[in-house]
């Protein structure tokens, strides 16, 4: 992880991977949200590293997420993007960064959020994917119009 | 008008909407003219919600056109009791009818189900969400009475289950309109609707009241809409509500003798029978223009490749 600039500190304290994904760049105090975006919690056994505010030079506290065996699905990297707007994605692959990216917004984040609104059509038992537009500051259902500006991770769908 | 469906009233233009009223109008003059266009044209009605007006005005007005129906009836007596989808439903009604008109209680099942079919369909109500239909015919009932630009009115009552307000409120800021939202304050707009509002123009004129008094005389259209009992938790909250959004020939002596009362119905009590003999009443009016404007709606809708726009 040597290309990390301002990771030389957190290294004493995160341990490296051999293959998975390391999700830097987090938010301070988002760390345990990503976690439940990647639906990890511990219960399965998932080896896992967590540095939460540790100095960034980009931001001024950031969190970094390791996550051993697991690489993360576009739709993962979506959802991601709404909580941790600047987390870079790095795929590791026997000890080296193969793929590094940085996440983008989409438009519509589709089948990961379930809408809050019991009433909404996607809640029923209809063969429907859930969708979700991306506003500046939240999300909103592109069936019931319904908006979502907090805690947006409670809405992922496990 | 260019579109496969009507969802919501947020996807009218205001050049669709005179589009849609100007039909109504020339239907409303003449019905004969039209009452053999869509023979042997068959509309499928579903209806999983009850409804009097919105169902019997689109029964009418497709036999007015010289077509027929096809009504699913009761969901008590269908194949949704057996546990069907409503995406598996509309897929095989489709089959049956040239254009579907669909009421629903789930918000988004409108737009759900169009995704499922290729034929027109027609959103009569999905839960609390819109009424595009409802939302044509009072736009039709506002033009014919106080004119659709300069107008100042107000939409009392439950604002914040009704769909025919949200529709209502959407469609208009396609026109010079001035909207105060009168409610008592657990039945406010929801915030979904003013944010649509305001989407459309920041500076929209929309002004939200607990009480009609101060606006009353501004008013040229005064749109009333029920508040429900199961809204409330008990009985007495209730009484105590609706009882201040009811109107009777006091409240109105502060009115304006041009004013128009509206009313999407069916009313309980907030508006006194004795209103309905008065100059202000419009809404008997009104559940009538639903069959000329659901006319309109379906020859548009149903007219080969549809009809244009400028």
């Amino acid at each position: 992880m040597s290309d990390d600039r301002d990771g030389d500190e957190h290294e004493l304290r995160v341990s490296k991977i051999r293959n998975g994904t390391v999700i830097d760049h987090v938010r301070g105090g988002q760390a345990l949200n990503v976690l439940a975006i990647l639906g990890i919690d511990g219960s399965q056994g998932e080896e896992v590293s967590v540095g939460m505010n540790v100095p960034s030079d980009r931001l001024a506290r950031k969190d970094i997420v390791k996550v051993e065996g697991r690489e993360l699905s576009q739709d993962e990297v979506d959802v991601l993007s709404l909580i941790a707007p600047d987390a870079t994605i790095n795929i590791v692959r026997d000890y080296e960064v193969v793929e590094k990216h940085r996440v983008e917004r989409p438009e519509i984040v589709e089948g990961v959020l379930s809408c809050p609104n019991t009433g909404c059509i996607t809640t029923g038992d209809e063969p429907v994917s859930s969708r979700f537009e991306v506003l500046d500051d939240g999300v909103r259902c592109t069936y019931c119009g319904t908006i979502v500006r907090e805690e947006i991770a409670s809405l992922i769908d496990t | 008008m260019r579109h496969d469906h009507l969802i919501t009233s947020k996807q009218l233009s205001r050049a669709d909407i005179e589009t849609v009223l100007d039909r109504a109008a020339e239907i409303d003059a003449d019905p004969a003219a039209v009452a053999d266009r869509h023979a042997n044209t068959l509309l499928g009605l579903l209806f999983f919600e009850p409804s009097t007006r919105t169902k019997m005005s689109f029964e009418t007005a497709m036999k007015r056109l010289g077509g027929d129906v096809v009504d699913m009836g009761s969901i008590e007596s269908s194949s949704v009791k057996k546990g069907e989808t409503l995406a598996d439903t509309v897929r095989v009604i489709e089959g049956y009818a040239d254009a579907l008109v669909l009421r629903h209680p789930r918000e988004g099942a409108a737009k759900m189900a169009s995704e499922y079919v290729d034929v027109p369909l027609l959103n009569a109500g999905d839960g609390a969400g819109h009424h595009p239909t409802q939302t044509l015919l009072d736009l039709y009932t506002i033009r014919e009475n106080a004119g659709l630009d300069d107008l100042t009115i107000g939409i009392m009552g439950d604002l914040k289950y009704g769909r025919t307000v949200h529709s209502l409120a959407h469609a208009l800021t396609n026109f010079d309109t001035r909207q105060h939202f009168v409610s008592p304050e657990s039945l406010q707009l929801p915030r979904e609707v003013v944010y649509d509002l305001h989407q459309v123009d920041e500076s929209a004129t929309i002004r939200e009241h607990d009480s009609l008094e101060e606006i009353l005389p501004s008013l040229d259209v005064l749109y009333v809409t029920r508040i429900q009992r199961e809204r409330f938790p008990d009985e007495r909250e209730y009484q105590k509500v609706a009882g201040e959004y009811q109107i009777d020939a006091d409240t109105l002596e502060a009115a304006s003798d041009d004013l128009t009362i509206m009313h999407p119905l069916p009313r309980v009590d907030e508006i006194a029978p004795a209103i309905d003999d008065t100059d202000y009443a419009a809404y008997f009016d009104q559940a009538h223009n639903g069959v000329p404007v659901r006319m309109a709606l379906l020859d548009l809708f149903l007219s080969e490749g549809g009809e244009t726009d400028e």
